[in-house]
C-alpha cells in the first residue's frame, strides 16, 4: 500500500509566544511535529506494518523541515520529501493545499494521512482541500481506521459523538486524537533514519508558477490578547467563599 | 458596496444551532445592505426556514434532497455549489463546527476561493472586512482579510452575539430541488456519547476538570453541578491522559479550544497548553488545593481548597439561589 502523511512542523506547545515586528517571534522557538500529525505517522507505519507497502511523508516547509521529516523517518517512515517553499513571500491555506496537489497529482497513492488541525494556524483547510484537488473522498477527526483490500472501515469523532464510516480508498484521512499512542523514535531508529532517503524539491521542480499558487488571504495585524487582571482569591470559611462566589458570579460577573 | 451573503443553517438533532444565528448576525456585517440568503440542508426544513428569518435572513433557499437529511460531505458539497451556482453570492458564513471544518476547506478548494477559519470578530474598516481569529490556541490573534474573489468565513459558535428574534420577520422561501448523487462516505451508525446535551465548543457554561479529580467517579460531583447549572463537562489533558474521561472532553492546545461565559476549573494546576484552550472565557473560576498553581493567573475568581469540598457546596448554593430566583 502506497501511504503519504502530510505534516507540518510547528511550535512546541510548551512556547510562550512574542511579537517582534509584527509577527510572532520565531527565533528562539523549539519546533516539533505538530502533534496531531504524529498521530497520522503513528497510524500510517502501523498501516504499513500489517499490510505492507511504504510510507512517505511529506511536508511543504523550509530548509529547517528537514529536522521534522528526520524525526519521522526515525518513527518508521520510509521516505521523506520536503516541498521548499521558501521563495514565497505570501502563502495560505490554498497556496500550501496547491503545491501539494501538484506533488500528489504524479504520485500513486491509496491512502493520505494528515492531523486534523495545525496547532499553529488552527485552520484545519489543507487535508480537506487536497482531497478536493486530487477529487478523492475524505474522512477528518477519525479515531480509528480499518482497511481490508480497498474496503475502509472508519470512526470518527463529531464533537464527542462516533460517526461509523465506511468509504473506499484512495482516500484522506485526517487524524483526531485517540487515533493512536504515537511511539517516540528509538535510538535505532535514529541512526536508520539518517539513512533513509530524503528529497527536497523546489518549487520550480514541480513546475509551480509562483503567481498560480498565490495567497487568497492577508494577514494585516498579529497580536497577543490582553494581560488579565490579577483575579480576586477569596478568603474565610470555605461556606462563606462559597456563598460569595455564587453572589459575586450573579451581581459582578453576571454570567448566572 | 452591498454584497449578497450566504449563510448556512446548521440542524443537530432537529435543532437549529445557535451558530446559525451567530453567521447571519456576521452576514449582515459582510453585507453592508445586501440580500442575506439562508440555505438549509435536507427535508421538511421549511420550519427552521422561518426561524432564520425571525432571526435576519432576508431569504431562504431549501436544498431538497432525501440523501442532504443526514450530513455527508459529498452531499453537502454538492448541494452548496448548486446554491451558489444559482445565487452567485459575493460573501459565504459557516459555523465553524465539526461540519462547518469538513466542509468548507473543501468548497473553497473547488471555489479556488480563500477561507477564513475560526472567526471570532469581525469590524468593518471602510469597505474591507477585517476579521480577528485566534492562533496558536488562543496564546495569540491575528487579523486577516480576503485579497479578492468570495468572502469565506466559518466562525466560532458563541463569540459574535445573534441579532434580536424578531417573529413579525418574514421572507420568501423558495425550494431548490438540487442533485446528490455517488456519496463516497456512508455513515453506518452514530453513537451518541455526549454525555449532556450540552455541546462543549458551544457551551455558555463549563465544569473542568483536572488530575484533581482523581478518579472518573471523581467527575460525579462536577457533572452535578453541570447539571444545575445547564453547562457542559470538560477535562485537561491530565485528567483525559490519566484515563478519567474520554479523550472528547479535552480542552486545550491538543484538544477543544472553547470560550464559554463561564468556566469553572475544577483541580486543574492551568498548564499552558491548558490555559490557550480556555483563558479566553470570559470569567474563569479556579479551585486548586494549591495556592500557586498556574490556573489562578487567569482566574478571575478563585477558591484554595479541596474541589471534593468545594464543588458540592458550590452545587448546593447555586441549587438554593437558583431556584430563588
Amino acid at each position: 500500500m502506497n501511504l503519504f502523511v502530510i505534516l507540518k512542523r510547528t511550535f512546541d506547545t510548551e512556547e510562550k509566544i512574542s511579537i517582534a515586528n509584527g509577527a510572532i517571534a520565531h527565533d528562539s522557538a523549539e519546533y516539533i511535529i505538530n502533534p496531531y500529525d504524529e498521530y497520522a505517522i503513528e497510524e500510517a507505519i502501523t498501516l504499513r506494518d500489517t499490510h505492507g507497502g511504504e510510507v512517505t511523508v511529506v511536508t511543504v516547509g523550509t530548509e529547517e523541515s528537514e529536522k521534522e521529516l528526520r524525526t519521522a523517518l526515525a518513527m518508521g517512515a520510509d521516505k521523506a520529501v520536503l516541498i521548499d517553499a521558501e521563495e514565497l513571500d505570501h502563502s495560505d491555506q490554498f497556496t500550501t493545499a496547491a503545491i501539494l496537489a501538484t506533488y500528489f497529482k504524479e504520485q500513486e497513492f491509496d491512502l493520505i494521512l494528515g492531523g486534523n488541525v495545525a496547532i499553529d494556524n488552527g485552520t484545519g483547510q489543507v487535508g480537506p482541500r487536497l482531497a478536493e484537488l486530487l477529487d478523492i473522498p475524505q474522512v477528518t477527526t477519525i479515531t480509528k481506521l480499518e482497511i481490508n483490500g480497498t474496503d475502509v472501515k472508519i470512526e470518527r469523532d463529531v464533537e464527542g459523538d462516533v460517526e461509523k464510516i465506511e468509504t473506499s480508498l484512495p482516500l484522506l484521512v485526517t487524524a483526531q486524537q485517540g487515533l493512536n499512542e504515537p511511539r517516540y523514535p528509538s535510538l535505532p531508529g535514529i541512526m536508520k533514519a539518517k539513512k533513509k532517503p530524503l528529497e527536497t524539491l523546489e518549487l520550480d521542480d514541480l513546475d509551480i508558477d509562483e503567481d498560480d499558487v498565490e495567497a487568497k488571504t492577508k494577514t494585516i495585524e498579529v497580536y497577543l490578547p490582553a494581560k488579565k487582571e490579577a483575579g480576586k482569591i477569596l478568603s474565610g470559611e470555605l461556606n462563606d467563599q462559597v456563598k460569595e462566589l455564587v453572589s459575586l458570579l450573579r451581581s459582578e460577573a453576571k454570567v448566572i | 458596496m452591498s454584497k449578497k451573503v450566504l449563510v448556512l443553517g446548521e440542524v443537530r438533532d432537529g435543532e437549529l444551532r445557535n451558530v446559525s444565528y451567530e453567521a447571519i448576525a456576521a452576514a449582515k456585517e459582510i453585507a453592508a445592505g445586501g440580500e442575506i440568503v439562508a440555505v438549509l440542508c435536507g427535508e421538511g426544513m421549511s420550519n427552521h426556514g422561518q426561524t432564520l428569518l425571525h432571526y435576519g435572513a432576508d431569504r431562504v433557499v431549501l436544498a431538497e434532497h432525501a440523501l442532504l437529511n443526514e450530513y455527508s460531505t459529498d452531499g453537502y458539497v454538492q448541494a452548496l455549489l448548486q446554491v451558489i451556482d444559482q445565487e452567485k453570492p459575493e460573501g459565504l458564513v459557516l459555523g465553524h463546527t465539526a461540519l462547518g471544518k469538513d466542509m468548507s476547506p473543501r468548497l473553497a478548494a473547488r471555489l479556488e476561493s480563500g477561507l477564513i477559519s475560526d472567526v471570532t470578530s469581525l469590524e468593518k474598516v471602510g469597505e474591507e472586512v477585517i476579521f480577528t481569529r485566534p492562533i496558536y490556541s488562543g496564546k495569540a490573534f491575528e487579523k486577516k482579510v480576503i485579497q479578492d474573489g468570495l468572502i469565506f468565513v466559518t466562525i466560532r459558535p458563541n463569540n459574535i452575539p445573534p441579532l434580536e428574534l424578531d417573529e413579525s420577520r418574514s421572507g420568501d422561501v423558495s425550494t431548490l430541488s438540487v442533485d446528490v448523487k455517488d456519496l463516497r462516505t456512508i455513515i453506518k451508525d452514530v453513537v451518541r456519547k455526549a454525555s449532556t446535551g450540552v455541546d462543549l465548543s458551544e457551551a455558555k457554561i463549563i465544569v473542568a476538570g483536572g488530575r484533581g479529580v482523581k478518579s472518573t467517579d471523581g467527575f460525579k460531583p462536577l457533572q452535578e453541578l453541570a447539571d444545575v447549572l445547564g453547562a457542559a463537562v470538560g477535562a485537561s489533558r491530565g485528567a483525559c491522559d490519566a484515563d478519567y474521561c474520554d479523550y472528547s472532553l479535552q480542552i486545550g492546545q491538543t484538544g477543544k479550544v472553547v470560550t464559554p461565559d463561564l468556566y469553572i476549573a475544577c483541580g486543574i494546576s492551568g498548564a499552558i497548553q491548558h490555559l490557550a484552550g480556555m483563558s479566553n472565557s470570559k470569567v474563569i473560576v479556579a479551585i486548586n488545593k494549591d495556592p500557586e498553581a498556574s490556573i489562578f493567573s487567569v482566574a478571575d475568581y478563585g477558591i484554595v481548597g479541596d474541589l471534593f469540598d468545594v464543588v458540592p457546596l458550590l452545587t448546593e448554593e447555586f441549587k438554593n439561589v437558583l431556584v430563588k430566583s
